[in-house]
């Protein structure tokens, strides 16, 4: 089938010079575009399993239809931004904190030998707590219902920037540390010039997997006490029953996420001088 | 303008308990000249070239450079090592400039300085390459004009030819002793081709093995560029095989008068 599909493509080629890039764009497109079908395609059974099940019936708005049209309320009256904005503010007020506290961290125990060997147990330990599990503490321990859930993040997307930071630091070539000691680097020029430079592809693939997990714990944070946010909503959406804002609110976290996680990927891209 | 090195009684342990790898070497290298430090593999070349870069303190006697002991790497004693270690994420022209940020100088005059340099290793078409699409002999050429951009009053060269192919090789043993004359660069250079030593050298030091030290000492006085064929060349290299034979380990002496076949025992063994 493959072979066919090539003969089509590269027979009008001689005529049509644009068209085979074109196509060939297109036929990158179709794997993604078989597995959101799917994905729709899935959500869409469930819907109609639903609707057909006179337990469940009242459910019924969980499916696509609903869904969409309830999305483009939202974004069409605008109700949808302000929670959108205050549930970024606080990933990125957290991730803002998480990268302070975690490269510098993460540098440290990577070049110390021994600052390793005294933080791995502590943070290995700490690192396998859900965020979620502080929430009594940072309830206590915090002002603000707003810190208290920057402080969950924090703690989410601490690690993997330590530990990815720290990887990289270990796997400098030892030979590029000598040669700017050689070439009269100081600590700063060293810090500046050679490490971090060296560590940012995997400083960054640490951030995209605390990007990942912060947007997990965000959620279920913002079921506390706050009134806004994402999390906020799917809980006003389930008090009201409206169930197609819910499942709408749902599209959205899916969509940020999946838009975070891209940002990341390219920036990674961007910092990477590794070549394949 | 170059340097005088002096080694002051150095002997080296790597750990308190270890035995000494290096032992009682003592000698004087005088401004711009050339010297080889030839010795078998193991036998502590590069630790010691360490030490004259400032990279590493031995535990006993000094290095000094001018008459001043160095305890510290600096950029006007500059090595160069067998694997370029050139900066991936850096072009050609800012792993060159490096050493030239390092001192202080902006970025556009430490490139303006470079330019020149990398015209003359050959580099003119590449000076905004990516480091990691040049060929071996490329980055080492890289690396040698990274390493003449702080203007160093010593050139530290360790092994920096042996991964090259033989072309390039010979180009770069002619044009390195070149550029070190010409800027008066004090040049130490180690290896174990002795073909390497006679075409590079004014002075070739052999070393021997557990412990290092200099067995002996053999000028060069051969009119540049050396010749392979030569008959002088051919005579040093004599010379200096029979020396080299006589460091095998703990067989010193003895073993320079031995018949063929417990050379060639020796050779492999090593
Ligand atoms: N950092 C180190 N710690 C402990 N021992 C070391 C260290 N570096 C080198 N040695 C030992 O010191 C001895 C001399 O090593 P060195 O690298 O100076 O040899 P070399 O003459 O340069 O050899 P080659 O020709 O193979 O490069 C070796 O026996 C080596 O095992
Ligand atoms: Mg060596």
């Amino acid at each position: 089938m493959s072979t066919k599909t090539s003969a089509a493509l590269s027979a009008p080629s001689s005529g049509f010079n644009w068209l085979s890039p074109v196509l060939g764009m297109l036929g990158g497109l179709r794997y993604p575009a078989l597995g959101i079908t799917s994905l729709l395609a899935a959500w869409w059974f469930g819907g109609y399993l639903v609707a057909n099940d006179p337990d469940m019936w009242a459910f019924a708005n969980f499916a696509p239809a609903p869904t969409f049209q309830a999305l483009y309320g939202l974004v069409a009256s605008g109700a949808i931004w302000p929670t959108i904005l205050s549930s970024l503010y606080r990933i990125l007020y957290g991730l803002f904190w998480g990268i302070v506290i975690g490269v510098p961290v993460g540098v440290l125990i990577g070049y110390v030998g021994s600052a390793m060997k005294i933080a791995n147990v502590p943070f290995q330990f700490l690192r396998m707590i859900s965020p979620l599990a502080w929430m009594p503490i940072a309830v206590l321990a915090f002002p603000t219902w707003d810190s208290a859930i920057i402080f969950l993040i924090v703690m989410a997307a601490v690690w993997p920037i330590i530990f990815s930071t720290a990887h990289g630091v270990r796997r400098i070539d030892p030979n590029w540390f000598k040669v700017a000691r050689n070439l009269g680097a100081s600590e700063l020029h060293m810090l500046r010039r050679i490490i971090m430079p060296a560590i940012m592809s995997d400083v960054l693939a640490g951030i995209r997997l605390a990007v990942g997990v912060a947007w997990v714990v965000l959620v279920p944070a913002e079921y506390l006490g706050v009134t806004s946010g994402l999390g906020y909503a799917i809980n006003d959406a389930r008090d009201t029953l409206s169930y197609d804002t819910l499942a709408a609110i749902v599209v959205v976290i899916g969509l940020i996420g999946y838009g975070l996680d891209s940002i990341c990927s390219l920036l990674i891209k961007r910092f990477n001088w590794h070549v394949e | 303008m170059g340097a005088s090195l002096s080694i002051d009684y150095v002997s080296h342990r790597f750990t308190p308990s270890a035995a000494p790898t290096l032992k009682e070497i003592d000698a004087r290298i005088e401004p711009g000249e050339m010297t080889a430090l030839i010795g078998r593999s193991g036998c502590g070349k590069s630790t010691l070239l360490h030490m004259l870069a400032g990279l590493l303190i031995p535990s006993e006697g000094c290095i000094r450079v001018n008459g001043h002991q160095i305890s510290a790497p600096s950029a006007k004693w500059n090595m160069m090592f067998q694997k370029a270690s050139l900066y991936p994420w850096m072009t050609v022209q800012e792993n060159a400039s490096l050493g030239l940020l390092f001192a202080g100088h902006s970025k556009r005059e430490a490139t303006k300085q470079v330019d020149a340099l990398l015209d003359m290793v050959g580099l003119h078409d590449k000076k905004k390459d990516n480091v990691q699409s040049l060929s071996g002999g490329q980055q080492q050429r890289v690396a040698l004009a990274r390493s003449l951009a702080t203007n160093p009053e010593v050139l530290l060269l360790d092994e920096p030819f042996s991964a090259l192919d033989a072309f390039t090789r010979s180009a770069l043993q002619e044009e390195v002793p070149a550029i070190c004359r010409e800027r008066g660069i004090t040049m130490v250079i180690v290896t174990h081709d002795i073909d390497e030593a006679i075409t590079m050298a004014d002075r070739v030091l052999v070393m021997s093995q557990n412990p290092g030290r200099i067995v002996s000492e053999l000028p060069v006085k051969l009119p540049w560029p050396r010749r392979h064929m030569d008959v002088g060349f051919q005579t040093l290299r004599d010379e200096l095989m029979q020396q080299f034979k006589g460091t095998d380990t703990g067989l010193s002496g003895r073993c320079a008068q031995s018949s063929q076949p417990a050379d060639s025992k020796a050779e492999s063994a090593a």
